[in-house]
C-alpha cells in the first residue's frame, strides 16, 4: 500500500535520474553489486590482456614440473602435464566469458523478436509462440542441450548453438509481458495517430523501453550460461582438450582430488566467483533499473 | 493596526484554544544522488480542534510530504531534519515505531488520494474495518462487526449489511473513498490527515465526499487536515488555509481572508490564473515560468523568479512570514512592517 | 433568447468539418454463464464539429467521452455507424486510403508523463509524424522542427534533449507541437491540462487558444473541468453513460441548463469563492450504473430526481429548444 502514495521524489525535483545518477545509486545503495562490478571488469580485463597477465602460457607442457604444489613460482602449482594452473585458469576466463556472453546474446535475441512479435500482434501469432515458449521451458534444458551436443559433436561453436536455442523462452516471455503492457501507453497511441507503421512502432518505441529489463536479463543469464558449459565440459561433451576451459579443468583434476585437490577446487573457485558476482550484479541492477522485473 | 495589539491578539489565539496539532518549523529533507532536497522546509501548521485546515500548492510544494512527515511515513532517503510536531500536548517527531503505530489510526489517520492502493484486494472491505477497530480496541468481534455497520451508514455507504462482504474491486471510487474515510474514523481520531482525497473522482461525487467530510468535522469534532491543489475545494469546505511553494508557507489565513485580501503575489496569481465559471475572459493571468526545481532554488525568496513584483532584494535574501492582519501572515517583503511568525 | 436563435443560424451557415451519425461503439467484456458481455461504450451518438470551432465534450468517467474522441478519428475503430470528415465516410476506408485523413485530425493527451517515449528526444519525437508523411529532407526537418517548438515556447536549444529533463507543462508543449506538425485541421484535446498544475493550466489553455486562431484549428475538447470547458469551448456537449444529454452553446448552456444532469454537473463544481459555500446545493446521489448492463429508458433516470414512469421505459428523443439540443423527457424550464 505504502508504495504507491509514497512520493516519487524523481518527479518531484523535475529530472529523472539518468544512467549516471544510477550508476550512484547503486554504488550507494549495494555495495555487494558496485564490488561484483569491479570484479566482473577485472576479470575481463584479466581475460582480454591474458598473455600478458599470465606468468606462463598455459599451453606450454613441461614433464619436468608434473603436479607441482602452490609456490611462489607456481602460485596455483601445476597439473598433470606440468601446466601452470593460475595461467590456465586466466586463460580459460577467455572461453568462459565467451559462452558466458555469446550464446546469451544470441538466445535473448530470439527472446526479444519473439516476445515482441507475440505481444504486440496477440492472437495466434502469441499463442503459437508461447506455446513453443512454454514446451522449451519445460523440457530439461540441459538435456535438451545434450541431446543438440551428441547429435552435432562437441566443440565451441556446437555449444553456443546449443545454449542460444535453450535460452531464448525466459526472455520471450518478459519481453511480451512488457510489450503488452507498453503497447497500451499513450505514447503508442500517439505514434499511431500520426500513422507510423507498426514494425516501426514495435522497434522504435516499444523495444528501447524493454531495454532496462533486459540488461537485468542479460546479467543473469550470463551465469547459468557458464555453469551450463561447466556442466557439458564435465560430462566430457563440451570444451575438448587441450582448451583451458574451467569446467574441462575440473573434471580433469578429478583424477586427484585427494592428493592434489587444487587442481579441481581452483576452477571450481573461478566459476564460483563469476557466477556470483554476475549473480550480484544483477540483482543490484534490477533494483535500481528496473522495478518491475522486482515484482514478478 | 497596532503592531502591540496584534502581538496580543495572536497569544490569545496560541494561547486559549488548545491545539491538537502543533507541527513547528518541520524540516523534512531528501538526501538523494543529486543533492539534499528540501521538501519541506521550516513549515509551521497549527490546527485547532474541530476545523478543517486547507494545505494547498502545486506538485512538489511540499504539501503531501508534511503529511508524510506527521504520520512518520517519511522513508529513506528522506528524514525529518529539524523542528517538532506536537500531537494533543504530546511530542511525535522522534517517537519509536511501536509507539507511533499505536497513534496511527486511534488518535490521528490518514486518507489517500487513490483509496484502492491503500484497501487489500483478497478480503472483504467489512473485514478490513472490522480489523482496523480490533486492533486498537478491546470489543469482541460480534460488537466490531456491528460498529462497522453503524460506520458504514454514517458515511453514506448504502446497504451496509451487504456491502460488508464486499471486495474492493466491486465498489466504484466514491465508495471506496467513503471506506477509507470510515477505516479513518472508527477510533474517532483527534485529527485526520486527507491528502487529495477527491482528486481521483468526479465532480459529483467529489461534492458528496466533501460534504461527508465537512458533517463528520461538525459532528464528531475532528480536526481534518485537507491537502489539495483546488483553490475550489478550500473555498468550499476549509476554515483556514495554509498555501504552500517550495517547501515553505507563502501565506496563511483564514479562508475568506484567503479569497478576499490574499496579499502574496503567488496567492493572488494561483486565483487569478483559475477559469472562472461566472467570467467569460479571452485570456487566462498566467504565471510565468516552471515550478522551481527544489535542488536549484533561487538565492532570496523562492518564487523570485516567477513573481511579478519581484525587486531586487528579492533575489538575494529570503523572506518571513510576516503577520499582516489577525490569523495572516504572508512570506514577502512587501509586508515587511508586520511582526515575524517564522520559529516562534 | 434571440441570441440563441442568432447562433443556431451561425451554425447552419457554418461548415461541417466532420459529422457523426449513428455512431456506436462496444467493447467485449468477457463472458458470464456463457453469454458473452460487452460494455457500451458509446450508444447512438450523433455529433456535428464545425470548422473553427470548439466543441467540449464533458462527462464524469466512464461516460464515453475519450471513447468517441478516439473513435472519431478511428484510434479505435467503430462498431457502426458512420463519421465523414470534409464529407467522406472514413469508417469504412482502408489504410492507405484513409492515410490523408489521418493528417487531418490529431490528438492531444492527457497524461504528458505517458505520451512521449522516454526514449526519444525532443527533436526525433516532434519530426516523427513528418518522417512518416514523407519529410525525407534533414535540413527542412530541423527547420519545421525548431519552428514547431518555438511556436509552443519550448527554447530552440532544447532540441536535443529527452522527455524526462521536462517539467510536466513542458512536455504538454511538446505534445502540442507534435500535434500541429503536419498541419492538421481537427486535434482532439483529451483532458490536456488535467495532469497539470493550476499555474501552468492557465499558461497551456492560453497556447491553445492562440494555435486555434493562428491555424484555424477545430478543438474537440474532452474535459471533466467544467470550469476549463467555459473559458476554452463555443459549444458544449454533455455526455452521461455512453448517450449524449444536451448540446448547445457555451454561454446559454451554463446559464439554462436544459437538462437535469447538466445542472447537477454545474452545482457539484467546488467554486473557488466561500461566499458561495453557505447556498444549501442540490446534490446528485447515488453512483455510475454500470455501461454493461445500462438502464432501460433514459439512461440517467436511476439518479435523476425528476424522472418519472416514461423515462424508465422510452428513451428520450431529441428535442430541439431555442436552437438547442436536449434529450430528455421533461426538459428544465428556466
Amino acid at each position: 500500500m505504502k508504495d504507491k502514495n509514497e512520493p516519487n521524489i524523481s518527479a518531484q525535483i523535475g529530472e529523472a535520474d539518468t544512467w549516471l545518477d544510477k550508476g550512484k545509486t547503486l554504488i550507494r545503495q549495494n555495495k555487494l553489486a558496485a564490488l561484483s562490478a569491479l570484479i566482473i571488469l577485472l576479470i575481463i580485463l584479466a581475460a582480454v590482456f591474458a598473455p600478458v597477465v599470465a606468468p606462463y602460457d598455459h599451453l606450454q607442457q613441461s614433464l619436468t614440473d608434473r603436479l607441482k604444489d602452490p609456490s611462489a613460482a607456481h602460485l596455483l602449482g601445476t597439473d598433470e602435464l606440468g601446466r601452470d594452473v593460475l595461467s590456465r585458469i586466466i586463460f580459460g576466463a577467455r572461453i568462459s566469458l565467451t559462452i558466458g556472453l555469446v550464446p546469451t546474446l544470441i538466445s535473448m535475441a530470439i527472446g526479444t523478436i519473439l516476445g515482441l512479435f507475440a505481444g504486440f500482434y496477440g492472437g495466434k501469432t502469441d499463442f503459437a509462440i508461447m506455446r513453443l515458449a512454454d514446451v522449451m521451458l519445460a523440457f530439461p534444458s540441459l538435456l535438451l542441450a545434450m541431446v543438440v551436443m551428441y547429435t552435432m559433436g562437441g566443440g565451441l561453436i556446437n555449444i553456443f548453438i546449443a545454449l542460444s536455442l535453450v535460452n531464448w523462452a525466459s526472455t520471450a516471455r518478459i519481453v511480451r509481458a512488457q510489450t503488452l503492457s507498453l503497447k497500451e501507453k499513450e505514447f503508442v497511441e500517439a505514434a499511431k495517430s500520426v500513422g507510423v507503421k507498426k514494425h516501426v512502432i514495435m522497434f522504435r518505441h516499444i523495444l528501447p523501453n524493454c531495454l532496462p529489463s533486459l540488461i537485468v536479463l542479460f546479467t543473469l543469464n550470463i551465469p547459468s550460461a557458464i555453469l551450463s558449459e561447466a556442466s557439458l565440459s564435465f560430462l566430457g561433451i563440451g570444451a575438448q582438450p587441450p582448451s583451458a576451459s574451467w569446467g574441462l579443468m575440473a573434471v580433469r583434476g578429478k583424477k586427484y582430488l585427494f592428493s592434489e585437490p587444487w587442481l579441481s577446487i581452483a576452477p571450481s573457485v573461478a566459476i564460483m566467483i563469476v557466477v556470483l558476482a554476475f549473480n550480484f550484479l544483477g540483482d543490484g541492477l534490477r533494483d535500481v533499473l528496473d522495478p518491475y522485473l522486482k515484482e514478478q | 493596526m497596532n503592531e502591540q495589539l496584534l502581538q496580543a491578539n495572536s497569544n490569545a489565539h496560541e494561547a486559549n484554544t488548545e491545539l491538537v496539532l502543533d507541527i513547528r518549523n518541520l524540516k523534512s529533507h531528501f538526501f538523494t544522488a543529486k543533492g539534499v532536497v528540501p521538501a519541506v522546509d521550516g513549515v509551521s501548521i497549527q490546527v485547532p480542534p474541530g476545523k478543517i485546515i486547507g494545505i494547498v500548492g502545486e506538485s512538489g510544494c511540499g504539501k503531501s510530504m508534511t503529511a508524510m512527515s506527521v504520520m512518520g511515513l517519511l522513508r529513506y532517503p528522506g528524514k525529518i531534519v529539524g523542528g517538532s510536531i506536537i500531537l494533543s500536548g504530546k511530542e511525535i517527531t522522534h517517537i519509536r515505531p511501536k509507539e507511533l503505530a499505536k497513534i496511527r489510526g486511534n488518535e490521528i489517520s490518514m486518507i489517500f488520494q487513490e483509496p484502492m492502493t491503500s484497501l487489500n484486494p483478497v478480503y472483504p472491505i467489512g473485514h478490513q474495518v472490522r480489523e482496523a477497530i480490533l486492533l486498537h480496541q478491546k470489543i469482541s468481534k460480534e460488537e466490531a462487526k456491528n460498529r462497522v455497520i453503524d460506520i458504514f451508514r454514517a458515511v453514506g455507504i448504502p446497504e451496509p449489511q451487504k456491502r460488508y462482504y464486499s471486495f474492493p474491486h466491486q465498489l466504484s471510487g466514491g465508495l471506496r473513498q467513503r471506506v477509507m474515510i470510515g477505516m479513518a474514523m472508527v477510533c474517532r481520531p483527534k485529527v485526520m490527515i486527507a491528502d487529495e482525497p477527491t482528486t481521483a473522482l468526479d465532480v459529483t461525487i467529489e461534492a458528496q465526499i466533501l460534504r461527508l467530510m465537512k458533517k463528520l468535522c461538525e459532528e464528531q469534532g475532528t480536526s481534518i487536515i485537507l491537502i489539495t491543489h483546488n483553490m475550489g475545494v478550500v473555498a468550499e469546505i476549509c476554515d483556514y488555509v495554509y498555501v504552500m511553494y517550495a517547501g515553505k508557507v507563502m501565506e496563511q489565513a483564514e479562508t475568506f481572508t484567503l479569497f478576499e485580501k490574499n496579499s502574496h503575489p503567488y496567492t493572488q496569481g494561483l486565483l487569478k490564473s483559475i477559469p472562472k465559471l461566472d467570467e467569460k475572459t479571452d485570456r487566462l493571468y498566467t504565471i510565468d515560468g516552471v515550478v522551481p526545481n527544489l535542488l536549484h532554488l533561487p538565492e532570496g525568496c523562492s518564487f523570485c523568479t516567477r513573481c511579478s513584483q519581484a525587486q531586487k532584494r528579492c533575489f538575494s535574501e529570503k523572506p518571513y512570514l510576516y503577520e499582516t492582519g489577525q490569523n495572516h501572515g504572508v512570506r514577502c517583503f512587501q509586508y515587511e512592517s508586520g511582526v515575524h511568525l517564522d520559529g516562534k | 433568447m434571440e441570441n440563441n436563435i442568432q447562433t443556431a443560424e451561425k451554425n447552419s451557415r457554418k461548415k461541417i468539418l466532420l459529422e457523426a451519425k449513428n455512431l456506436v461503439k462496444e467493447f467485449p467484456a468477457g463472458r458470464n454463464k456463457g453469454k458473452s458481455l460487452v460494455v457500451h461504450a458509446i450508444s447512438h451518438v450523433d455529433l456535428t464539429l464545425y470548422e473553427g470551432e470548439t466543441l467540449a465534450l464533458v462527462g464524469e468517467s466512464g461516460c464515453g467521452k475519450s471513447t468517441l474522441g478516439r473513435v472519431l478519428i478511428r484510434l479505435l475503430e467503430a462498431t457502426s455507424g458512420q463519421i465523414c470528415f470534409d464529407g467522406k465516410n472514413i469508417v469504412e476506408m482502408n489504410e492507405s486510403a484513409f492515410s490523408p485523413y489521418r493528417k487531418q485530425m490529431q490528438i492531444i493527451f492527457q497524461d504528458p508523463y505517458a505520451s512521449l517515449n522516454p526514449r526519444m528526444s525532443v527533436k526525433q519525437i516532434i519530426e516523427e509524424p513528418l518522417v512518416t508523411y514523407g519529410m525525407r529532407d534533414k535540413k527542412e526537418r530541423e527547420m519545421r522542427v525548431k519552428a514547431l517548438m518555438k511556436e509552443v515556447g519550448i527554447a530552440e536549444e532544447f532540441y536535443n534533449r529527452y522527455p524526462h529533463q521536462f517539467s510536466g507543462g513542458q512536455r504538454q508543449r511538446i505534445g502540442i507541437a507534435r500535434a500541429i506538425a503536419l498541419n492538421p485541421k481537427l486535434i482532439i484535446c483529451d483532458e490536456p491540462v488535467s495532469a497539470l498544475d493550476v499555474s501552468i493550466q492557465s499558461q497551456v489553455l492560453n497556447l491553445l487558444k492562440d494555435l486555434q486562431e493562428r491555424y484555424r484549428l477545430t478543438y474537440l475538447f474532452i474535459s471533466h473541468d467544467l470550469s476549463v470547458v467555459k473559458f476554452i469551448a463555443n459549444r458544449v456537449c454533455v455526455m452521461f453513460l455512453g448517450c449524449i444529454c444536451e448540446i448547445g452553446p457555451t454561454e446559454s448552456l451554463y446559464e439554462h441548463p436544459l437538462h437535469p444532469y447538466t445542472r447537477f454537473l454545474l452545482n457539484a463544481i467546488p467554486k473557488a469563492d466561500p461566499k458561495l459555500r453557505s447556498q444549501e446545493k442540490e446534490l446528485l446521489s447515488g453512483e455510475l450504473p454500470s455501461p454493461i448492463n445500462p438502464p432501460p429508458g433514459c439512461r440517467f433516470h436511476t439518479r435523476c430526481p425528476y424522472a418519472r414512469d416514461i423515462c424508465s421505459q422510452q428513451a428520450p428523443c431529441r428535442k430541439e429548444i431555442n436552437g438547442r439540443e436536449v434529450f430528455c423527457h421533461f426538459p428544465l424550464e428556466d
